[in-house]
């Protein structure tokens, strides 16, 4: 199975078809930077022949966190309050770790009002993909900055920002996210094996998406026009994905040309060489090239940083294997001599 | 002075971080051991160690277990607010100063001994920073000889609290014993004294706190996030003992929960609302300030219709406030907490049974109803000590409301998330990971059909918001009913909910031995069952008695039954000490004095 055979009727490993990862009918404007991400997990999650049901898909507030709408109609979706579907994540996760969790937010979601818990979901390091489409506007309240807009870019009215941009994926990073990619909406050959492996990691996959907004940020002056970004896309490999299901190819580089790295369920991402040579396991390495990206006005993307040592979100709880959602009474209800001996612990009354 | 037996008042002062904890515990359970009712308040700063704080012991043959405010016996230990502890002391009263403190002159009705405490226990304890907590003994070895507290009971409570720590034991033996020889050997016994009584065998000595995180666990919780704040630490805290001792697999240590400490309160409710949303029963706990910060995500909770159990240890605000004092003060918030037309559930516990019980059954009336069920308690119900009966083991099994399950789903052919099949306007329900592909629906804050489809039409958003009414008036059905007690004759009726309750119940004894008569309703939740409306028809005067400035429950009755209103008066507490029975008594005499007909 390749995403370039597949067509409307072409099923996947679990028997669905094209259609089956597909949501309602996107209401963001024409052209949307988002819908192309739309499309992306939708192909991706088809590739993958993920199961609809144990897919929960979660957001927050703005155009970016009304499009799982229009992805994965099959699964459970949660559309939460602003900047907060980290928070929302974390108790899903909690509730029934066999749960895939998908979250979509924007830069004003998770980068202005939601960057506590933005921040504290990376550190407990909840098993999530967390995709940011990023556009460096607030789009449904109509064009004002936000916090990952860059020094320099001009707003649709004239105003020029000034302030420090908020670099999501170096915050990932500093915290210790396992799993940091950034990536351009308009380029699915890209984004796609970055979101199929995003999806094979246990831990949280913070996954940046350069999404120009066509309707508020797509003018000249402003560092997130789609012909800028397409200018400034600085991509550190080609990234490739093997699934765990499919037979290892046998695939030939040259020496030096290509990184493999085997992913938590057994697939395997390749990023192959297309400059300087790049090791996404070196923190200091990925923090300096987006820093010097930054200064140079270049959007570097691919898989910035990669760890799978980490633990996730409530190994040290040691908690039962099976959902705590699912345990019959038996399980959390003590017997009734448990309740019998602590209160004699507490009978100290006399006569 | 004629003698009193049983029934009076111990007030301590010391100085936060002194250690006097355990020894005022010692008195507490010595007391009870003796089969005789107390009740402890530790009337404490927002501090950890240096401000002074007072810890109060009532003893009362009569059961009273509300806090008296006239103090019979003071210990003044704190040198910083002796003057004005002592001035506050009555005639008759029994005064045990530390030597040197500040006094003030005193008339000479009052029994007063001054006690060499850093003397005595000098020669005990060579360690000068312990010397400071060991002091503590030796008031309680004093106080056991004047008053008559038999100095067995004084050592089971000892070893109750210090048997693990042989060392530490033997020590505060040493000091009881220097203590009481003190008094044998300089104080005559005082007027004030106890006798063995068997008024509390097979009783319980719990903090309301510790009784709900019980509950809670009984009720089966599976999810808990919380932040931390004062007065509501100690519920999630002795929770997570609780679970960690009797809710693991004895052999895998595997927990059958997850206890979060969250970076906020706004991401405590969160994590709840997505654990219960996945399956999970969930519930927090916090105090006013995050109650505040709760508020866009139970409003979206109620809106979205997922449930989730939020108790509310209230402490006096607004804001900051006296994080350290007791209030009723968040009802109204409670009841209304959203944006946009909100009615929530709120159940009131009274008692530290209550805090057990609804511990367990605010989880089913949450997911019952498919909606956030808030649990007011305060400061002075969830952190003193109570005694009460020992709690029962629930009989019934656990509610889960309207879960439809793979099968479910296959029989029926059909599933509208926000559809009322059943005509109590409470929906169905799905969990995320249920095999079918009829169960996925999508939960949002915005408009949303019966399908739980977007929708801006204004219709439809109507028709959602009077379902959501209509679902409150079912409550109203599941919700604990009051407790009413119907006195022939009276036609004046007190109200009260929460820890109001144990003044109300002396404050009508005082009452009824004036020859007043008085009707009780005790409202136990939100919103009203039938009980309240009828005991306002029956009563041609009610007073509400609350623990809050601006009578927030006589707000909600008003507002309910417009057509009672007029019978409805207020008496109001709230400076941060909890309610005692002279309050409710002086307060209804000052409203009544004209209205009250005494029979």
């Amino acid at each position: 199975m390749s995403g370039a055979q597949s067509t409307a009727t072409a099923k996947n490993r679990i028997g669905l078809t094209l259609n089956d990862y597909k949501g309602s009918k996107s209401t963001l404007c024409p052209g949307c930077g988002h819908d192309a991400i739309t499309g992306s997990i939708v192909q991706a999650a088809f590739e993958s022949g993920l199961e609809p049901h144990q897919v929960a898909k979660l957001s927050g507030i703005g155009c970016s966190s009304k499009t799982p709408t229009y992805f994965l109609g099959r699964s459970h979706g949660f559309n939460s309050v602003h900047g907060r579907m980290p928070s929302i994540a974390t108790g899903a996760y909690a509730a029934n770790r066999g749960l895939r969790l998908i979250g979509v937010s924007g830069d004003g979601d998770s980068a202005s009002i939601g960057l506590g818990q933005f921040c504290h979901l990376v550190r407990r390091n909840v098993p999530l993909l967390y995709i940011i489409e990023n556009n460096g506007v607030y789009g449904l309240t109509k064009g004002q900055f936000s916090a990952t807009a860059d020094v320099g870019t001009k707003s649709k009215t004239g105003r020029v920002n000034d302030l420090m941009p908020i670099d999501l994926c170096a915050f990932a990073i500093e915290l210790g996210c396992g799993f940091v990619a950034r990536s351009f909406s308009g380029d699915p050959k890209q984004l796609r094996p970055i979101l199929k492996a995003a999806f094979s990691h246990n831990g949280t996959a913070v996954v940046d998406v350069i999404s120009p907004c066509v309707t508020f940020n797509n003018h000249e002056g402003s560092t997130r026009s789609y012909l800028n970004v397409k200018e400034h896309d600085a991509p550190l490999h080609d990234v490739g994905f093997i699934p765990h299901y499919e037979a290892i190819a046998e695939v030939d580089y040259e020496p030096g040309e290509s990184r493999e790295i085997e992913l938590y369920d057994g697939s395997r991402i390749t990023l192959t060489k297309l400059g300087r040579d790049y090791d996404p396991g070196d923190a200091v390495n990925a923090l300096e090239t987006l820093h010097r990206a930054r200064q140079a006005d270049k959007f570097v993307t691919g898989l910035l940083y990669f760890d799978p040592a980490k633990e996730p979100f409530g190994t040290e709880f040691l908690v039962v294997d099976e959902p705590l959602a699912s345990l019959p009474l038996e399980r959390v209800r003590p017997p009734k001599e448990v309740l019998e001996e602590i209160m004699r612990g507490l009978m100290t009354g006399g006569g | 002075m004629k003698p009193q037996v049983n029934d009076f008042s111990i007030h301590v002062a010391t100085v936060n971080g002194s250690g006097s904890q355990t020894a005022n515990s010692t008195l507490l359970r010595a007391l009870f051991q003796m089969g005789l009712p107390v009740a402890g308040k530790n009337l404490f700063p927002s501090n950890i160690a240096g401000l002074p704080t007072w810890f109060t012991i009532r003893v009362s043959e009569k059961g009273y277990i509300a806090l008296d405010r006239r103090i019979d016996v003071l210990v003044a230990m704190n040198a910083d607010t002796s003057v004005d502890d002592i001035a506050r002391m009555g005639p008759g009263s029994l005064i045990l100063v530390n030597e040197g403190v500040p006094m003030p002159s005193i008339p000479e009705d009052r029994v007063l001994h001054r006690i060499p405490f850093n003397k005595l226990v000098e020669p005990l304890v060579p360690d000068a920073k312990l010397r400071r907590l060991v002091v503590n003994m030796i008031y309680v070895g004093v106080l056991a000889w004047l008053l008559g507290i038999e100095e067995t009971e004084i050592d089971r409570a000892l070893q109750a609290q210090l048997g693990r720590k042989p060392k530490a034991l033997d020590m505060n033996r040493q000091a009881v014993r220097v203590g009481t020889e003190y008094g044998r050997q300089h104080l005559g016994k005082a007027r004030f004294q106890v006798e063995r009584r068997n008024l509390t065998a097979g009783r319980i000595l719990i903090e309301g706190n510790q009784a709900a995180a019980l509950g809670a666990m009984f009720g089966g919780v599976t999810f808990v996030a919380w932040y931390p704040i004062t007065p509501s630490s100690s519920l999630a805290e002795s929770l997570q003992g609780f679970l960690d001792a009797h809710r693991r697999d004895p052999v895998t240590k595997k927990a059958s929960f997850t206890i979060v400490q969250a970076e906020d309160e706004i991401a405590a409710i969160g994590m709840v609302l997505g654990a219960s949303w996945a399956g999970a029963r969930a519930m927090t706990s916090t105090s006013g300030p995050g109650l505040s910060l709760m508020t866009e995500f139970t409003g979206y909770g109620y809106y979205a219709e997922i449930p989730a159990v939020i108790w509310d240890i209230q402490r006096v605000g607004p804001s900051t406030g006296l994080p350290t004092r007791t209030s009723q003060g968040d009802l109204l918030s409670a009841a209304h907490l959203s944006h946009g037309d909100t009615k929530h559930v709120v159940l009131l516990p009274a008692t530290v049974e209550d805090c057990y019980e609804m511990g367990i059954r605010a989880f089913d009336i949450a997911e019952r109803l498919q909606t956030p069920v808030f649990v007011l308690s305060d400061l002075d119900l969830g952190m003193n000590i109570w005694m009460s009966e020992p709690f029962r083991y629930p009989e019934k099994p656990w509610d889960r409301g309207k879960v439809l399950t793979a099968e479910d789903l296959e029989r029926l052919g059909k599933f509208d998330r926000y559809r009322d099949v059943d005509g109590d306007a409470i929906p169905y329900r799905t969990v995320p990971g249920t095999p079918h592909p009829l169960a996925a629906y999508f939960t949002r804050g915005s408009g949303h059909d019966e399908a739980a489809r977007y929708t801006e039409s204004g219709d439809v958003y109507r028709r959602v918001m009077d379902r959501l009414a209509m679902k409150y008036e079912s409550a109203r059905g599941l919700v604990p009913s009051p407790v009413v007690e119907r006195v022939k004759g009276a036609d004046v009726g007190l109200v009260a909910y929460g820890s109001t309750h144990p003044a109300m119940v002396e404050a009508r004894d005082i009452l009824a031995a004036e020859g007043i008569r008085t009707g009780y309703l005790l409202i136990k939740a939100l919103p009203f069952t039938r009980e309240v409306r009828s005991f306002l028809e029956e009563h041609r005067i009610v007073h509400v008695v609350e623990q809050n400035r601006d009578g927030q429950m006589a707000a909600l009755m008003r507002m309910e039954f417009p057509d009672l209103a007029g019978r409805i008066r207020s008496i109001l507490h709230y400076d941060g000490i909890p309610i005692d029975a002279r309050t409710v008594v002086d307060g209804l005499r000052s409203t009544e004095r004209e209205e009250v007909t005494v029979r």
